[in-house]
Protein backbone atom coordinates (compact mmCIF):
# COMPACT_ATOMS: atom_id res chain seq x y z
CA UNK A 1 0.00 0.00 0.00
CA UNK A 2 1.43 3.34 -1.01
CA UNK A 3 1.61 6.40 1.22
CA UNK A 4 -1.12 8.45 -0.43
CA UNK A 5 -3.73 6.37 -2.16
CA UNK A 6 -6.51 7.85 -4.30
CA UNK A 7 -9.07 5.21 -5.29
CA UNK A 8 -11.66 5.81 -7.98
CA UNK A 9 -12.50 9.36 -6.89
CA UNK A 10 -15.44 11.26 -8.43
CA UNK A 11 -16.38 14.79 -7.52
CA UNK A 12 -19.33 16.80 -8.79
CA UNK A 13 -20.99 20.06 -7.79
CA UNK A 14 -24.78 20.12 -8.21
CA UNK A 15 -24.56 17.03 -10.43
CA UNK A 16 -22.01 18.80 -12.63
CA UNK A 17 -19.06 16.42 -12.82
CA UNK A 18 -15.66 17.98 -12.14
CA UNK A 19 -13.48 14.93 -11.61
CA UNK A 20 -14.12 11.35 -12.62
CA UNK A 21 -12.29 8.06 -12.03
CA UNK A 22 -9.17 9.59 -10.50
CA UNK A 23 -6.71 6.96 -9.34
CA UNK A 24 -3.32 7.74 -7.93
CA UNK A 25 -0.67 6.11 -5.80
CA UNK A 26 2.06 8.28 -4.35
CA UNK A 27 5.06 7.09 -2.33
CA UNK A 28 6.29 8.86 0.77
CA UNK A 29 8.72 11.68 -0.06
CA UNK A 30 7.54 12.17 -3.63
CA UNK A 31 7.00 15.67 -5.03
CA UNK A 32 3.95 15.62 -7.29
CA UNK A 33 3.25 18.58 -9.55
CA UNK A 34 -0.29 18.94 -10.84
CA UNK A 35 -0.87 20.91 -14.04
CA UNK A 36 -3.75 21.46 -16.41
CA UNK A 37 -5.93 24.10 -18.03
CA UNK A 38 -8.07 26.45 -15.98
CA UNK A 39 -11.20 24.75 -14.68
CA UNK A 40 -9.85 21.24 -15.19
CA UNK A 41 -10.36 20.35 -11.56
CA UNK A 42 -6.78 20.44 -10.34
CA UNK A 43 -7.63 22.81 -7.48
CA UNK A 44 -10.67 20.66 -6.69
CA UNK A 45 -8.34 17.67 -6.50
CA UNK A 46 -6.12 19.55 -4.05
CA UNK A 47 -9.12 20.44 -1.88
CA UNK A 48 -10.06 16.75 -1.89
CA UNK A 49 -6.54 15.84 -0.77
CA UNK A 50 -6.87 18.50 1.91
CA UNK A 51 -10.22 17.03 2.98
CA UNK A 52 -11.73 20.51 2.73
CA UNK A 53 -14.24 18.71 0.48
CA UNK A 54 -15.29 15.08 0.50
CA UNK A 55 -15.52 13.26 -2.82
CA UNK A 56 -18.95 12.17 -4.06
CA UNK A 57 -17.44 8.73 -4.70
CA UNK A 58 -14.17 7.04 -3.92
CA UNK A 59 -11.66 7.37 -1.12
CA UNK A 60 -8.42 9.17 -0.41
CA UNK A 61 -6.22 7.72 2.31
CA UNK A 62 -2.93 8.90 3.74
CA UNK A 63 -0.58 6.33 5.29
CA UNK A 64 -3.33 3.73 5.33
CA UNK A 65 -5.52 5.74 7.72
CA UNK A 66 -9.27 6.27 7.40
CA UNK A 67 -10.40 8.84 4.79
CA UNK A 68 -10.36 12.28 6.47
CA UNK A 69 -13.59 14.23 6.74
CA UNK A 70 -12.11 17.63 7.55
CA UNK A 71 -8.71 19.31 7.28
CA UNK A 72 -6.33 18.36 10.01
CA UNK A 73 -2.78 18.51 11.20
CA UNK A 74 -1.55 15.70 8.96
CA UNK A 75 -2.18 17.85 5.85
CA UNK A 76 -0.33 21.16 5.66
CA UNK A 77 -1.35 23.70 3.08
CA UNK A 78 -0.14 26.91 1.45
CA UNK A 79 -2.52 28.84 -0.78
CA UNK A 80 -1.73 31.49 -3.33
CA UNK A 81 -2.93 34.15 -0.87
CA UNK A 82 -4.33 34.48 2.67
CA UNK A 83 -2.15 31.68 4.03
CA UNK A 84 -0.87 33.58 7.07
CA UNK A 85 -2.82 35.29 9.82
CA UNK A 86 -2.73 39.08 9.31
CA UNK A 87 -3.36 39.88 12.97
CA UNK A 88 -0.38 37.88 14.27
CA UNK A 89 3.22 38.96 14.05
CA UNK A 90 5.57 36.91 11.88
CA UNK A 91 6.93 35.14 14.96
CA UNK A 92 3.46 34.45 16.39
CA UNK A 93 2.37 33.05 13.03
CA UNK A 94 4.99 30.34 13.52
CA UNK A 95 4.06 29.90 17.20
CA UNK A 96 0.44 29.37 16.07
CA UNK A 97 1.53 26.08 14.49
CA UNK A 98 2.30 24.86 18.02
CA UNK A 99 -0.31 26.66 20.08
CA UNK A 100 -3.44 26.18 17.95
CA UNK A 101 -3.91 22.48 18.84
CA UNK A 102 -4.12 23.37 22.57
CA UNK A 103 -7.43 23.95 24.33
CA UNK A 104 -7.36 27.74 24.23
CA UNK A 105 -4.95 28.07 21.31
CA UNK A 106 -2.69 30.14 23.53
CA UNK A 107 0.64 29.77 25.32
CA UNK A 108 1.68 31.74 28.39
CA UNK A 109 4.79 32.20 30.45
CA UNK A 110 7.63 29.74 29.97
CA UNK A 111 5.78 27.73 27.34
CA UNK A 112 5.32 30.85 25.23
CA UNK A 113 8.97 31.79 25.60
CA UNK A 114 10.06 28.30 24.59
CA UNK A 115 7.71 28.27 21.61
CA UNK A 116 8.93 31.72 20.54
CA UNK A 117 12.49 30.48 20.80
CA UNK A 118 11.71 27.57 18.49
CA UNK A 119 9.84 29.96 16.17
CA UNK A 120 12.94 32.15 15.98
CA UNK A 121 14.99 29.12 14.92
CA UNK A 122 12.47 28.45 12.14
CA UNK A 123 12.57 32.09 11.07
CA UNK A 124 16.36 31.97 11.05
CA UNK A 125 16.23 28.97 8.72
CA UNK A 126 13.71 30.53 6.32
CA UNK A 127 15.49 33.87 6.36
CA UNK A 128 12.81 35.93 8.09
CA UNK A 129 14.53 36.48 11.44
CA UNK A 130 14.99 40.19 10.75
CA UNK A 131 11.22 40.77 10.46
CA UNK A 132 10.11 38.52 13.33
CA UNK A 133 8.18 41.30 15.08
CA UNK A 134 6.48 42.70 11.97
CA UNK A 135 2.95 42.05 10.81
CA UNK A 136 2.59 40.05 7.55
CA UNK A 137 1.07 43.02 5.71
CA UNK A 138 4.46 44.75 5.82
CA UNK A 139 6.18 41.77 4.11
CA UNK A 140 6.68 41.30 0.39
CA UNK A 141 4.69 38.60 -1.40
CA UNK A 142 7.68 36.24 -1.50
CA UNK A 143 8.38 36.69 2.20
CA UNK A 144 4.72 36.08 3.04
CA UNK A 145 4.77 32.81 1.09
CA UNK A 146 8.02 31.78 2.75
CA UNK A 147 6.37 32.44 6.11
CA UNK A 148 3.31 30.44 5.04
CA UNK A 149 5.49 27.47 4.04
CA UNK A 150 7.53 27.73 7.27
CA UNK A 151 4.31 27.87 9.30
CA UNK A 152 2.82 24.86 7.51
CA UNK A 153 6.01 22.80 7.95
CA UNK A 154 6.36 23.75 11.64
CA UNK A 155 3.16 21.77 12.29
CA UNK A 156 5.00 18.69 10.90
CA UNK A 157 2.31 17.51 8.46
CA UNK A 158 2.49 14.12 6.72
CA UNK A 159 1.84 15.75 3.34
CA UNK A 160 2.24 19.34 2.19
CA UNK A 161 -0.27 20.76 -0.29
CA UNK A 162 0.61 23.85 -2.33
CA UNK A 163 -2.10 25.58 -4.35
CA UNK A 164 -0.30 27.78 -6.88
CA UNK A 165 1.96 28.99 -4.10
CA UNK A 166 4.12 31.17 -6.33
CA UNK A 167 1.39 32.30 -8.73
CA UNK A 168 1.26 35.86 -7.42
CA UNK A 169 5.04 36.39 -7.31
CA UNK A 170 7.30 38.11 -9.82
CA UNK A 171 9.66 35.86 -11.83
CA UNK A 172 12.82 36.67 -9.84
CA UNK A 173 11.19 35.97 -6.49
CA UNK A 174 9.70 32.83 -7.97
CA UNK A 175 13.14 31.42 -8.83
CA UNK A 176 14.47 32.11 -5.33
CA UNK A 177 11.34 30.50 -3.87
CA UNK A 178 12.05 27.40 -6.00
CA UNK A 179 15.50 27.16 -4.44
CA UNK A 180 14.03 27.73 -0.99
CA UNK A 181 11.50 24.96 -1.48
CA UNK A 182 14.10 22.56 -2.95
CA UNK A 183 16.38 23.12 0.04
CA UNK A 184 13.57 22.64 2.53
CA UNK A 185 12.54 19.46 0.80
CA UNK A 186 16.03 18.07 0.86
CA UNK A 187 15.98 18.67 4.63
CA UNK A 188 12.53 17.33 5.48
CA UNK A 189 11.89 14.61 2.83
CA UNK A 190 8.30 15.80 2.77
CA UNK A 191 5.60 14.42 0.48
CA UNK A 192 4.42 17.41 -1.56
CA UNK A 193 1.54 18.04 -3.94
CA UNK A 194 1.79 21.29 -5.86
CA UNK A 195 -0.83 22.70 -8.21
CA UNK A 196 0.69 25.11 -10.70
CA UNK A 197 -0.09 26.91 -13.93
CA UNK A 198 3.57 26.96 -14.84
CA UNK A 199 4.63 23.79 -16.68
CA UNK A 200 8.33 24.59 -16.36
CA UNK A 201 7.92 25.07 -12.62
CA UNK A 202 6.06 21.75 -12.39
CA UNK A 203 8.85 19.84 -14.14
CA UNK A 204 11.62 21.71 -12.34
CA UNK A 205 10.37 20.95 -8.84
CA UNK A 206 8.38 17.75 -9.25
CA UNK A 207 9.37 14.11 -9.26
CA UNK A 208 6.14 13.45 -11.10
CA UNK A 209 3.97 15.74 -13.17
CA UNK A 210 0.28 14.89 -13.37
CA UNK A 211 -1.83 16.43 -16.12
CA UNK A 212 -5.55 16.85 -15.52
CA UNK A 213 -7.79 16.98 -18.57
CA UNK A 214 -11.09 15.72 -19.90
CA UNK A 215 -10.92 12.44 -21.74
CA UNK A 216 -14.40 12.79 -23.19
CA UNK A 217 -15.79 15.95 -24.69
CA UNK A 218 -19.32 16.70 -25.84
CA UNK A 219 -19.28 19.83 -28.04
CA UNK A 220 -22.98 20.45 -27.37
CA UNK A 221 -22.60 20.07 -23.62
CA UNK A 222 -19.05 20.87 -22.49
CA UNK A 223 -19.92 20.31 -18.85
CA UNK A 224 -21.15 16.77 -19.42
CA UNK A 225 -17.91 15.08 -18.38
CA UNK A 226 -15.34 15.63 -15.68
CA UNK A 227 -11.57 15.59 -15.87
CA UNK A 228 -9.14 12.95 -14.79
CA UNK A 229 -5.38 12.34 -14.79
CA UNK A 230 -4.44 12.00 -18.45
CA UNK A 231 -0.65 11.96 -18.14
CA UNK A 232 1.69 10.96 -15.36
CA UNK A 233 5.21 12.03 -16.32
CA UNK A 234 8.37 10.97 -14.58
CA UNK A 235 10.02 14.34 -14.03
CA UNK A 236 13.17 13.14 -12.29
CA UNK A 237 16.54 13.28 -14.04
CA UNK A 238 15.60 16.59 -15.68
CA UNK A 239 12.55 15.06 -17.28
CA UNK A 240 14.43 12.45 -19.30
CA UNK A 241 12.33 9.31 -18.91
CA UNK A 242 13.35 5.72 -18.24
CA UNK A 243 16.65 6.67 -16.56
CA UNK A 244 15.86 4.38 -13.66
CA UNK A 245 13.94 1.66 -15.39
CA UNK A 246 16.62 -0.87 -14.48
CA UNK A 247 16.04 -0.22 -10.76
CA UNK A 248 12.38 -0.95 -11.22
CA UNK A 249 12.70 -4.03 -13.38
CA UNK A 250 15.99 -5.75 -12.49
CA UNK A 251 15.33 -8.63 -14.83
CA UNK A 252 15.68 -6.16 -17.67
CA UNK A 253 19.20 -5.38 -16.54
CA UNK A 254 20.15 -9.00 -16.88
CA UNK A 255 18.64 -9.11 -20.35
CA UNK A 256 20.21 -5.82 -21.45
CA UNK A 257 23.71 -6.57 -20.24
CA UNK A 258 24.41 -10.28 -20.51
CA UNK A 259 27.06 -11.11 -18.03
CA UNK A 260 30.41 -11.69 -19.71
CA UNK A 261 30.61 -15.34 -18.99
CA UNK B 1 -7.80 71.23 -15.32
CA UNK B 2 -10.82 69.21 -14.34
CA UNK B 3 -12.59 70.20 -11.15
CA UNK B 4 -12.25 66.71 -9.73
CA UNK B 5 -8.47 66.91 -10.07
CA UNK B 6 -8.12 70.20 -8.21
CA UNK B 7 -7.04 69.89 -4.60
CA UNK B 8 -7.06 72.72 -2.07
CA UNK B 9 -3.79 73.71 -0.40
CA UNK B 10 -3.52 73.14 3.33
CA UNK B 11 -4.57 76.63 4.50
CA UNK B 12 -7.46 76.61 2.03
CA UNK B 13 -8.49 73.18 3.27
CA UNK B 14 -8.62 74.39 6.90
CA UNK B 15 -10.55 77.46 5.83
CA UNK B 16 -13.02 75.33 3.86
CA UNK B 17 -13.50 73.00 6.84
CA UNK B 18 -14.24 75.97 9.13
CA UNK B 19 -16.50 77.70 6.62
CA UNK B 20 -19.80 75.79 7.20
CA UNK B 21 -19.45 76.21 10.97
CA UNK B 22 -18.85 79.94 10.57
CA UNK B 23 -21.78 80.29 8.16
CA UNK B 24 -24.18 78.59 10.59
CA UNK B 25 -22.94 80.67 13.53
CA UNK B 26 -23.16 83.95 11.63
CA UNK B 27 -26.60 83.11 10.25
CA UNK B 28 -27.79 82.32 13.76
CA UNK B 29 -26.29 85.53 15.17
CA UNK B 30 -27.93 87.65 12.48
CA UNK B 31 -31.30 85.94 12.93
CA UNK B 32 -31.11 86.33 16.69
CA UNK B 33 -30.09 90.00 16.32
CA UNK B 34 -33.06 90.77 14.04
CA UNK B 35 -35.60 89.08 16.34
CA UNK B 36 -34.20 90.64 19.50
CA UNK B 37 -34.19 94.08 17.86
CA UNK B 38 -37.90 93.65 17.14
CA UNK B 39 -38.72 92.19 20.55
CA UNK B 40 -36.13 92.16 23.37
CA UNK B 41 -38.23 89.55 25.20
CA UNK B 42 -38.02 87.08 22.31
CA UNK B 43 -37.13 83.56 23.51
CA UNK B 44 -36.85 81.70 20.20
CA UNK B 45 -33.35 82.75 19.17
CA UNK B 46 -31.42 83.87 22.27
CA UNK B 47 -28.22 85.82 21.61
CA UNK B 48 -25.01 83.73 21.48
CA UNK B 49 -23.75 85.66 24.51
CA UNK B 50 -26.88 84.73 26.45
CA UNK B 51 -26.43 81.06 25.56
CA UNK B 52 -22.84 81.21 26.78
CA UNK B 53 -23.97 82.77 30.07
CA UNK B 54 -26.60 80.04 30.48
CA UNK B 55 -24.02 77.36 29.66
CA UNK B 56 -21.59 78.66 32.29
CA UNK B 57 -24.42 78.85 34.81
CA UNK B 58 -25.58 75.32 34.00
CA UNK B 59 -22.15 73.79 34.34
CA UNK B 60 -21.04 75.63 37.50
CA UNK B 61 -23.98 76.75 39.64
CA UNK B 62 -25.81 74.17 41.69
CA UNK B 63 -29.58 73.92 41.48
CA UNK B 64 -31.16 76.06 44.22
CA UNK B 65 -33.62 73.41 45.32
CA UNK B 66 -31.51 70.22 45.22
CA UNK B 67 -28.05 71.79 45.62
CA UNK B 68 -26.73 69.64 42.75
CA UNK B 69 -25.34 70.71 39.43
CA UNK B 70 -28.04 69.24 37.27
CA UNK B 71 -26.28 68.90 33.92
CA UNK B 72 -23.60 66.62 35.39
CA UNK B 73 -26.24 64.36 36.86
CA UNK B 74 -28.11 64.34 33.58
CA UNK B 75 -24.90 63.56 31.71
CA UNK B 76 -23.99 60.75 34.08
CA UNK B 77 -27.49 59.21 33.89
CA UNK B 78 -27.56 59.37 30.09
CA UNK B 79 -24.01 58.11 29.57
CA UNK B 80 -24.68 55.22 31.91
CA UNK B 81 -27.75 54.17 29.91
CA UNK B 82 -25.86 54.63 26.67
CA UNK B 83 -22.87 52.59 27.86
CA UNK B 84 -25.06 49.79 29.21
CA UNK B 85 -27.15 49.68 26.04
CA UNK B 86 -24.29 49.88 23.57
CA UNK B 87 -22.14 47.55 25.69
CA UNK B 88 -24.75 44.80 25.93
CA UNK B 89 -25.65 45.29 22.26
CA UNK B 90 -22.00 44.91 21.30
CA UNK B 91 -21.57 41.79 23.42
CA UNK B 92 -24.72 40.10 22.10
CA UNK B 93 -23.85 40.96 18.51
CA UNK B 94 -20.29 39.73 18.96
CA UNK B 95 -21.45 36.32 20.16
CA UNK B 96 -24.26 35.95 17.63
CA UNK B 97 -22.27 37.53 14.80
CA UNK B 98 -19.36 35.11 15.21
CA UNK B 99 -21.80 32.22 15.64
CA UNK B 100 -23.75 33.08 12.50
CA UNK B 101 -20.62 33.75 10.49
CA UNK B 102 -18.72 30.66 11.57
CA UNK B 103 -21.22 27.88 12.32
CA UNK B 104 -23.61 26.71 9.58
CA UNK B 105 -26.12 25.44 12.15
CA UNK B 106 -26.37 28.81 13.90
CA UNK B 107 -26.45 30.55 10.52
CA UNK B 108 -29.44 28.49 9.38
CA UNK B 109 -31.16 29.06 12.69
CA UNK B 110 -30.66 32.76 13.14
CA UNK B 111 -29.81 34.71 10.02
CA UNK B 112 -33.35 35.01 8.58
CA UNK B 113 -34.68 35.72 12.06
CA UNK B 114 -32.21 38.57 12.54
CA UNK B 115 -33.00 39.89 9.05
CA UNK B 116 -36.70 40.08 9.94
CA UNK B 117 -36.14 41.48 13.43
CA UNK B 118 -33.94 44.25 12.06
CA UNK B 119 -36.96 45.50 10.09
CA UNK B 120 -39.03 46.14 13.24
CA UNK B 121 -38.94 49.87 14.01
CA UNK B 122 -37.52 49.96 17.57
CA UNK B 123 -39.42 53.10 18.58
CA UNK B 124 -42.68 51.33 17.84
CA UNK B 125 -41.68 48.82 20.51
CA UNK B 126 -41.07 51.52 23.12
CA UNK B 127 -44.60 51.35 24.63
CA UNK B 128 -44.25 47.57 24.92
CA UNK B 129 -40.92 48.00 26.66
CA UNK B 130 -42.41 50.47 29.11
CA UNK B 131 -45.25 48.05 29.81
CA UNK B 132 -42.97 45.03 30.19
CA UNK B 133 -39.94 46.56 31.94
CA UNK B 134 -41.60 49.50 33.69
CA UNK B 135 -40.53 53.11 33.42
CA UNK B 136 -37.13 52.57 35.04
CA UNK B 137 -33.67 52.18 33.59
CA UNK B 138 -34.22 48.75 32.04
CA UNK B 139 -36.64 49.84 29.35
CA UNK B 140 -34.33 52.61 28.14
CA UNK B 141 -31.31 50.32 27.99
CA UNK B 142 -33.33 47.61 26.27
CA UNK B 143 -34.55 50.10 23.66
CA UNK B 144 -30.95 50.95 22.76
CA UNK B 145 -30.05 47.24 22.65
CA UNK B 146 -33.01 46.43 20.38
CA UNK B 147 -32.26 49.45 18.26
CA UNK B 148 -28.64 48.73 17.44
CA UNK B 149 -28.10 44.98 17.91
CA UNK B 150 -29.71 43.65 14.70
CA UNK B 151 -27.59 46.01 12.62
CA UNK B 152 -24.43 45.04 14.51
CA UNK B 153 -25.19 41.31 14.21
CA UNK B 154 -25.69 41.55 10.47
CA UNK B 155 -22.57 43.65 10.04
CA UNK B 156 -20.39 41.36 12.16
CA UNK B 157 -21.64 38.08 10.73
CA UNK B 158 -20.94 39.42 7.25
CA UNK B 159 -17.43 40.41 8.34
CA UNK B 160 -16.85 36.91 9.69
CA UNK B 161 -18.00 35.48 6.35
CA UNK B 162 -15.61 37.88 4.61
CA UNK B 163 -12.61 36.33 6.35
CA UNK B 164 -10.93 34.34 3.56
CA UNK B 165 -11.85 30.66 3.67
CA UNK B 166 -8.13 29.95 3.18
CA UNK B 167 -7.38 31.34 6.64
CA UNK B 168 -9.98 29.14 8.29
CA UNK B 169 -8.68 26.06 6.44
CA UNK B 170 -5.11 26.95 7.32
CA UNK B 171 -6.02 27.16 11.02
CA UNK B 172 -7.61 23.72 10.75
CA UNK B 173 -4.48 22.25 9.20
CA UNK B 174 -2.56 23.62 12.18
CA UNK B 175 -4.88 21.60 14.39
CA UNK B 176 -7.15 24.35 15.73
CA UNK B 177 -10.58 23.40 17.07
CA UNK B 178 -13.73 25.41 16.30
CA UNK B 179 -13.32 27.17 19.63
CA UNK B 180 -9.68 28.07 18.97
CA UNK B 181 -10.52 29.32 15.47
CA UNK B 182 -13.27 31.53 16.91
CA UNK B 183 -10.98 32.77 19.66
CA UNK B 184 -7.64 33.17 17.90
CA UNK B 185 -8.50 33.69 14.23
CA UNK B 186 -11.99 35.21 14.00
CA UNK B 187 -12.33 37.25 17.19
CA UNK B 188 -9.16 39.36 16.85
CA UNK B 189 -10.01 40.14 13.23
CA UNK B 190 -13.61 41.01 14.08
CA UNK B 191 -12.98 43.31 17.07
CA UNK B 192 -11.88 46.30 14.95
CA UNK B 193 -15.02 45.77 12.87
CA UNK B 194 -17.06 45.74 16.05
CA UNK B 195 -15.62 49.10 17.04
CA UNK B 196 -16.32 50.46 13.56
CA UNK B 197 -19.87 49.12 13.79
CA UNK B 198 -20.37 50.65 17.24
CA UNK B 199 -19.15 54.00 15.92
CA UNK B 200 -21.69 53.81 13.11
CA UNK B 201 -24.54 52.85 15.42
CA UNK B 202 -23.79 55.45 18.10
CA UNK B 203 -25.96 58.00 16.29
CA UNK B 204 -28.90 55.62 16.44
CA UNK B 205 -28.11 54.79 20.07
CA UNK B 206 -28.30 58.48 21.02
CA UNK B 207 -31.57 58.80 19.12
CA UNK B 208 -33.16 55.90 21.03
CA UNK B 209 -31.75 57.14 24.33
CA UNK B 210 -33.18 60.64 23.95
CA UNK B 211 -36.50 59.33 22.68
CA UNK B 212 -36.83 57.01 25.67
CA UNK B 213 -35.81 59.75 28.10
CA UNK B 214 -38.23 62.19 26.51
CA UNK B 215 -41.13 59.85 27.15
CA UNK B 216 -40.40 58.84 30.73
CA UNK B 217 -37.43 59.62 32.96
CA UNK B 218 -36.44 61.53 36.07
CA UNK B 219 -32.98 62.45 34.89
CA UNK B 220 -31.05 62.55 31.67
CA UNK B 221 -30.04 64.86 28.87
CA UNK B 222 -33.06 64.03 26.70
CA UNK B 223 -35.39 64.32 29.67
CA UNK B 224 -34.07 67.81 30.51
CA UNK B 225 -34.43 69.06 26.94
CA UNK B 226 -38.03 67.96 26.73
CA UNK B 227 -38.73 69.30 30.23
CA UNK B 228 -37.51 72.85 29.59
CA UNK B 229 -39.23 72.87 26.20
CA UNK B 230 -42.38 73.77 28.15
CA UNK B 231 -40.81 77.08 29.19
CA UNK B 232 -39.43 77.76 25.70
CA UNK B 233 -35.97 77.84 27.33
CA UNK B 234 -34.08 77.79 24.07
CA UNK B 235 -30.84 78.82 25.77
CA UNK B 236 -30.90 75.68 27.92
CA UNK B 237 -32.00 73.44 25.03
CA UNK B 238 -29.25 74.73 22.80
CA UNK B 239 -26.65 74.29 25.53
CA UNK B 240 -27.76 70.69 25.99
CA UNK B 241 -27.77 70.02 22.25
CA UNK B 242 -24.25 71.37 21.85
CA UNK B 243 -23.15 69.37 24.91
CA UNK B 244 -24.65 66.15 23.52
CA UNK B 245 -23.00 66.77 20.16
CA UNK B 246 -19.68 67.31 21.88
CA UNK B 247 -20.06 64.13 23.92
CA UNK B 248 -20.96 62.11 20.83
CA UNK B 249 -18.00 63.52 18.96
CA UNK B 250 -15.58 62.77 21.79
CA UNK B 251 -16.86 59.18 22.16
CA UNK B 252 -16.54 58.62 18.42
CA UNK B 253 -13.02 60.02 18.38
CA UNK B 254 -12.00 57.97 21.42
CA UNK B 255 -13.22 54.77 19.75
CA UNK B 256 -11.31 55.65 16.60
CA UNK B 257 -8.08 56.18 18.54
CA UNK B 258 -8.70 52.99 20.54
CA UNK B 259 -9.12 50.96 17.35
CA UNK B 260 -5.93 52.36 15.88
CA UNK B 261 -3.93 51.72 19.05
CA UNK B 262 -5.32 48.28 19.79
CA UNK B 263 -5.15 46.84 16.27
CA UNK B 264 -1.89 48.04 14.71
CA UNK B 265 -2.00 45.26 12.08
CA UNK B 266 -5.04 46.87 10.44
CA UNK B 267 -2.71 49.44 8.85
CA UNK B 268 -5.30 52.21 8.63
CA UNK B 269 -7.87 49.83 7.19
CA UNK B 270 -10.49 51.26 9.53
Amino acid sequence: MSFVSVRNVFQSYDRRPILERVNLEVEEGEFVSIVGASGCGKSTFLRLLLADETPTRGTITVAGGAPAREPGRERGVVFQRYSVFPHLSVRDNIVAAESFPTGWGWFRGGKLRAARGRADEVLERIGLAHVAGNYPATLSGGMQQRLAIGQALHARPRILLLDEPFGALDPGTRVSMHEFLTDLRAETKMTVFMVTHDLAEGFKLGDRVLVFDKTRWDPDFPEAYGATITFDFDARDHGVPYQRILDKIPSLAAAAMPSPA
Amino acid sequence: MRLLNRHPSRPTAILLAALPFAVVLIAYAIGSEIRLAANPQDKLLPAPGAILDTAIRLFTEPNKRSGEIQIWHDTWASLRRLALGVGSGALISLILGVGIGLLPYVRRGFSSFVAVISMVPPLALLPILFIVFGLGETSKVVLIVIGITPFLIRDLSQRVLDIPHEEIVKAQTLGASTWVIALRVVLPQILPRLIAGVRLSLGAAWLFLIAAEAVAAEQGLGYRIFLVRRYLAMDIILTYVIWITLLAFVIDYALKVLARRAFPWMEGGL
